[in-house]
């Protein structure tokens, strides 16, 4: 399989200890991602580091074979787009306008019409062409969420990484956010990368899961093999039963396993 | 020969609210936005041609009686010399008084307009004014050092402007690189700022108390804001920095959008917020300091005019930074018209009119224009 994405020992510490230590991991093409993990993990931490929104000490990214870090931003936001959580604060800003500032990396001083057609043809794509001039801070939080996720696409990369895209959703929203993911994924061969929370959203739809705990990948695969009782026990501290439904394992949890018996403090 | 006469020109044909498009018609979508746009471009026209319009009838109030149409007169003969015959005492009032003091009136507007519209941006914050990074304070720090001490950077009859200006750029140069160790974020920048604000108002202060009357007045009334001192000399060197800046500013319109949505979205799509806002900050500071220099602190329309242009035109800056510039432009021309006229001779500081009037104006709108919030 081809690697859309290689990290080589990434290390990155805010200040003191290392929230992530030599990480390395690769991703294929075409698949979708999950990164999942307790709070504090550096899930978030690491999506950050590979957008080169904080700056990891040392180790490199690389995006079909380029490295990442050696080019400029511009070119960067060229081959990988960020979905931040469903919060943008300061200024309002009309629908329109928020997905046009994706295409900012592609874009000498002017957006010119073909920079428009583009930015139609995402929100067409999405549903919601008629909130164009709606205020992006009037919309639900899925509407903004697929706000976020249009303005990553009219960017034109072929990695997205998302941070929680499911947080603070309602469930019908949750499912419909990672339906749009993976329908975009299977269509436009694009490599989606998630941090998320929610285990069982993460099992059905993801092609691979990644499981960290303190700044380490503990393990790694499909969700089937990745979501048994014995790793959510050495990454979560629970008890668990994973049960089967559909195609996709199902975690019920079922009691936390208490802290002097796992060798650290929750 | 329609259709082709119109590919041929893109500007046109993208203004035209129900062109075919290349994937057909256009969308009700399509349509509304289009309409939007045009209703941002003709606001744009309007406030130019008030401003052009207002100029010239404000030229032609005060103690010399003249009528509107002789300013323009006046105004054509200089350009194209002996096309009318003028009177030679109105002819000299309007071009060698009243014009340069019209002018640098709308180029100061402009500055601080425009000014306070990008330091909101880059400081994500609706309480930024282009004096957040203590020009006002250095510049009056100069002041106060030529008035009580004598010290002065430049000989001859600008030596306060000098004062003021190279103060007020040592003081935002300090908060730049101090906030600069600091790695540059917006709250640094404030909280610099604050911090060394609060340190020159205490040594302006400290001046003061030890400086005599004489020396007290004239720090006093620098710091009330005035324009009456502007001439053809001094704009020239005004224009020259507005002219420098201001296109520079402009420039990084599609940085500033970008960046009003936080520095890491900003980042995600290939914008350097840190540089870009040291960029925009120090530019920024020189075009105030440079504005100060001249006038004393006009400090309010630089809060005002950006926030009245959000609420009319939206937060896009291609459009914003231009509609702050003018409606600046605007609301000073009017504090300035009503500070020479409202006590027949006596002119009024125009710092303090501009506060009366625009306070209540800006009061009235953030109370009233609860319709949408423009920073939340």
């Amino acid at each position: 399989m081809i690697n859309k994405l290689t990290v080589s020992d990434l290390t990155f510490g805010y200040t003191g200890q290392d929230v992530l230590h030599n990480f390395s991991m690769a991703i294929g093409d075409g698949q979708v991602v999950s990164i999942v993990g307790p709070n504090g993990s550096g899930k978030s931490t690491l999506i950050k580091c590979i957008d080169r929104i904080l700056d990891p000490r040392s180790g490199d990214v690389q995006v079909d074979r380029r490295d990442l870090f050696k080019m400029n931003r511009k070119d960067a936001a060229r081959r990988i787009a960020y979905v931040p959580q469903n919060s943008l604060r300061a200024f309002a800003h009309t629908v329109f306008d928020v997905v046009l500032m994706g295409r900012r990396p592609h874009l000498g001083w002017k957006a010119d019409a073909q920079d428009e057609g583009n930015v139609w043809e995402v929100l067409r794509l999405l549903g919601i062409e008629d909130l164009a001039l709606s205020f992006f801070s009037d919309l639900s939080g899925g509407q903004q969420q697929k706000v976020l996720i249009a303005r990553a696409l009219a960017q034109e990369t072929g990695v997205l990484l998302l941070d929680e895209p499911t947080s603070n959703l309602d469930v019908w929203h949750q499912i419909d956010v990672m339906e749009i993911l993976r329908a975009l994924v299977r269509r436009q061969r694009l490599t989606a990368i998630i941090a998320i929370h929610d285990l069982n959203m993460a099992a059905r739809y993801s092609d691979r899961m990644l499981m960290m705990k303190q700044g380490k990948i503990l393990a790694n695969g499909m969700p089937d093999d990745v979501l048994t009782p014995d790793n959510l026990e050495a990454v979560y501290g629970i008890k668990a039963t994973v049960k089967r439904i559909g195609d996709s394992p199902f975690v019920i949890p079922l009691s936390r396993v208490p802290a002097n018996s796992r060798g650290r403090m929750g | 020969m329609r259709p082709a006469l119109l590919r041929s020109t893109p500007m046109l044909s993208r203004r035209i609210p129900g062109r075919r498009t290349r994937t057909g018609k256009m969308t009700p979508a399509q349509q509304a936005h289009a309409i939007s746009v045009q209703g941002k471009f003709f606001f744009l026209g309007a406030l130019l041609l008030l401003l052009i319009i207002s100029a010239g009838f404000i030229i032609s109030l005060g103690q010399v009686p003249m009528t509107v149409q002789q300013v323009y007169l006046t105004l054509v003969t200089r350009l194209i010399p002996g096309g009318f015959a003028v009177d030679s005492m109105i002819s000299h009032v309007v071009w060698h008084i009243r014009m340069p003091l019209i002018t640098g009136t709308v180029m100061c507007g402009v500055g601080l307009g425009i000014c306070g519209c990008v330091m909101q941006a880059v400081l994500k914050n609706p309480m930024a004014s282009p004096f957040t990074l203590g020009v006002s304070s250095g510049a009056h720090f100069g002041v106060s050092l030529a008035a009580v001490f004598g010290i002065t950077f430049l000989d001859g009859p600008y030596f306060l402007v000098g004062n003021a200006f190279i103060c007020a750029a040592l003081c935002s140069g300090f908060i730049i690189a101090l906030s600069a160790l600091r790695g540059a974020s917006s709250e640094t920048l404030i909280l610099a700022g604050i911090a060394v604000n609060y340190l020159f108002q205490a040594a302006n202060q400290l001046l003061s108390y030890i400086a005599d009357d004489e020396q007290r007045t004239i720090m006093s009334y620098w710091g009330m804001g005035s324009l009456s001192d502007l001439n053809w000399h001094s704009l020239g060197f005004l224009g020259l920095i507005c002219l420098v800046c201001i296109p520079f500013l402009y420039r990084n319109a599609w940085d500033l959008n970008l960046m009003t949505t936080g520095d890491d979205c900003a980042k995600s799509m290939g914008v350097d917020a840190n540089a870009v806002r040291m960029a925009v900050m120090v530019t920024a500071s020189l075009l105030v300091a440079a504005i100060v220099a001249f006038t004393g602190v006009i400090g309010f329309v630089g809060l005002v005019a950006p926030h009245i242009a959000r609420i009319i035109i939206g937060n896009d800056h291609r459009f914003l930074i231009p509609a702050s510039g003018g409606i600046g432009g605007a609301l000073l021309l009017i504090a300035n018209a009503v500070s020479m006229n409202i006590l027949g001779g006596v002119v009024i500081p125009v710092g303090i009119i501009m506060s009366m009037l625009g306070i209540p104006l800006f009061l009235y709108l953030i109370i009233r224009g609860k319709r949408r919030e423009f920073w939340s």
